[in-house]
């Protein structure tokens, strides 16, 4: 990435985030009528340069270490900071992109900026440069980062594999019955997909299908295995049990059909939705049942770039 | 809006993964069938149901929801709070029932339908 683009996605941010994402909302207040000679204690307490003077919620003033600096300066006797304080004050909604702080800031040259509610005009915080800058490393920090993991990683390590046909194997054991540890398998592949840097969507799309093919296992088959094979351009998920059988498929692919007893109902699992589901995530999908046998069931999952979603 | 404005809004008490309340709400989605809120809720999404043992977790992480609220003063299992804390699923907690909630949320300005 060179420097021009990086400049352009610090202008994209100060548009996009709002001046309440980043000012510091704990913020210190005087009244009018506190005295001159109490500001010192408060401002090195509190380790600020200067604050809002608020007056029965509204906003005033605000009053700054050169302000205090110069009455001292001044030697003159004690007054009430309202004597002092700028009033008059420049303020920002909290509601306003982070980018009209930034041209306020040079357009005044003050410190710091007191955050106002736009509707109840009540003091919501206070912003200073050095929130700006914190905010907008955070946010490009978190960008970074997404853009470092999510990065096709596993294309590039599929690229640097010859071979005539490349695949990563993952198998996961499921208990029957053991509710405690349901969505166990889903969770620890999602994980490791996630680990493998492939798309977010690709991801999710596994994720939910694995998740309702294991709670299958749990609640109707005593359990199973979940096989997947990972290739450059698919995911397959296999989905096996040695449990009753499914008589019909046909209905069993019916959205609300279900014949899960109530104590699984009331967990809130056995809709009938979780064949459904998976077929929506799945672009392809086989279904084999032998009553008295066993069920076999396999998801697959293109990997185009991280096209489609789980409710296509 | 984030989960830290929800909470203070909303009077939410958080019962898991406090450090994750910056995280942002985009939407919203309450039902109690988990198949239903896998299949229909979004990514960003707070999610408002009474279940409250610990696979709403593994759906909520499946589907990158924002958050969860609990509602009727339900309170989540110690097996819960424990996967939350181990998946970083906020976890919240209110008196009011669904529709209350939901009605709030609402005005806040959290939509089902974006």
């Amino acid at each position: 990435m060179n420097s021009d683009s990086r400049i352009s996605k610090v202008q994209e941010l100060v548009y996009e985030i709002r001046i309440r994402d980043v000012m510091k909302d704990d913020v210190v207040t005087v009244s009018p009528q506190t005295p001159m000679s109490r500001l010192r204690t408060i401002l090195r307490e509190k380790r600020i340069s200067g604050t809002p003077v608020v007056d029965t919620n509204k906003l005033v003033g605000i009053i700054s270490i050169d302000d205090f600096i110069r009455w001292l300066a001044e030697r003159e006797d004690d007054c009430p900071i309202s004597e002092k304080m700028t009033g008059n004050v420049e303020t920002l909604y909290a509601d306003e992109p982070l980018v009209h702080a930034v041209n306020k800031f040079e357009q005044y040259g003050f410190g710091r900026f007191a955050v106002i509610d736009r509707q109840d005009k009540r003091l919501r915080g206070i912003i200073t440069k050095g929130d700006i800058i914190e905010g907008l490393l955070k946010k490009l920090e978190i960008d970074y980062h997404r853009e470092e993991t999510q990065n096709e990683r596993i294309q590039r390590f599929f690229d640097d594999i010859y071979a005539d046909r490349i695949a990563l194997f993952f198998q996961y054991n499921v208990a029957g019955k053991d509710f405690k540890r349901a969505g166990e398998s889903s969770s620890r592949l999602k994980a490791t997909l996630g680990r493998l840097g492939l798309h977010p969507q690709v991801i999710r799309r596994v994720a939910i299908a694995t998740y309702e093919a294991e709670m299958n296992l749990i609640i109707y088959a005593d359990g199973g295995r979940i096989r997947v094979r990972v290739e450059p351009h698919q995911i397959l998920v296999k989905v096996e049990d040695s449990g009753p059988g499914i008589p019909d498929i046909e209905k069993a692919l019916q959205p609300g059909y279900s014949t899960a007893p109530d104590w699984v109902r009331e967990l809130g699992f056995g809709a009938g939705m979780g064949l459904n589901n998976i077929s929506n995530c799945a672009d392809r999908m086989n279904l084999n049942s032998t009553v008295g046998k066993g069920t076999h069931l396999s998801i697959y999952i293109t990997i185009n770039n991280g096209a489609g979603s789980e409710t296509n | 809006m984030k989960l830290t404005e929800l909470t203070q809004k909303l009077n939410l008490d958080v019962r898991s993964a406090k450090t994750d309340l910056d995280r942002e709400v985009t939407g919203g989605y309450a039902s109690d069938l988990l198949s239903d809120v896998l299949g229909n809720a979004e990514e960003g999404d707070i999610w408002v149901t009474l279940q409250i043992h610990q696979n709403i977790v593994a759906v909520a992480s499946m589907k990158d929801l924002a958050g969860i609220i609990l509602v009727n003063g339900r309170e989540p299992e110690q097996e819960t709070i424990e996967k939350a804390e181990a998946e970083n699923i906020v976890i919240m907690v209110t008196d009011l029932p669904t529709f209350e909630i939901v009605g709030k949320l609402y005005d806040l300005g959290v939509t089902g339908i974006k």
